[in-house]
């Protein structure tokens, strides 16, 4: 059964950009490759922390919205654990008030670049 | 309670008269706004439940109901998790 999660990892501001799209790339395919289906995909690119993570003071957001099985949960997260490129990830499960908020937040979203 | 103050006026002398501040209605402004999920990701909405150094505002300030200091707690742990609100910092406004 497909549950939604939302899974948003901080990469270090060392990386240049094609490493950056290479790390998300490699986990939006770690995702599809394990009957996962991605919902939704936004980056924020280089933000500055509110405290320093491993002497950086700034990072590359990247923020994925996704269905998938809850096995695959514990296989993304070992992923995360691995790739020295990512200094910190946060999975979370969303319920059915957070996938409503999503979507209105991805509609007024549109909206604006609509305008 | 105000009945027995008069009382009390009459026996003790107050240098300035005592203010007794109306006691303002607070309210949950998650049950008035209808909102039902409180994101993590939105660190400026989280920063109306911080004070200045960043600690959580007890529900006694804010007004909130138990179940939606919960949800707002929680989400202040996780933004601060992903570096988005600091744990602990001065003049954060």
């Amino acid at each position: 059964m497909l549950k939604q999660y939302e899974t948003v990892f901080i990469a270090t501001p060392v990386l240049s950009d094609s490493q950056i799209k290479e790390a998300v790339k490699k986990y939006r395919d770690f995702i599809t490759e394990n009957s996962g289906e991605i919902v939704h995909e936004e980056s924020w690119g280089l933000k500055k922390l509110a405290y320093p993570i491993q002497k950086k003071t700034t990072g590359f957001y990247n923020l994925i919205e996704f269905k998938a099985p809850p096995t695959l949960i514990e296989k993304l997260e070992i992923q995360y654990r691995r790739d020295e490129r990512v200094i910190r990830y946060l999975t979370f499960s969303m319920d059915n008030h957070a996938v409503e908020y999503a979507e209105k937040r991805r509609n007024n979203k549109n909206e604006k670049k609509g305008e | 309670m105000s009945t027995n103050s008069s009382l009390s006026n009459n026996e003790i002398r107050y240098l300035n008269p005592p203010t007794v501040d109306v006691k303002k209605k607070k309210y949950c402004r998650f049950k008035k706004a209808g909102i039902k999920y409180v994101d993590y990701k939105d660190a400026e909405f989280l920063k109306k439940f911080l004070n200045e150094q960043g600690k959580i505002l007890p529900r006694r300030l804010t007004g909130t109901s138990l179940k939606f200091q919960h949800k707002v707690s929680q989400a202040i742990k996780r933004a601060r998790h992903l570096a988005l609100l600091p744990y602990v910092t001065d003049l954060l406004k």
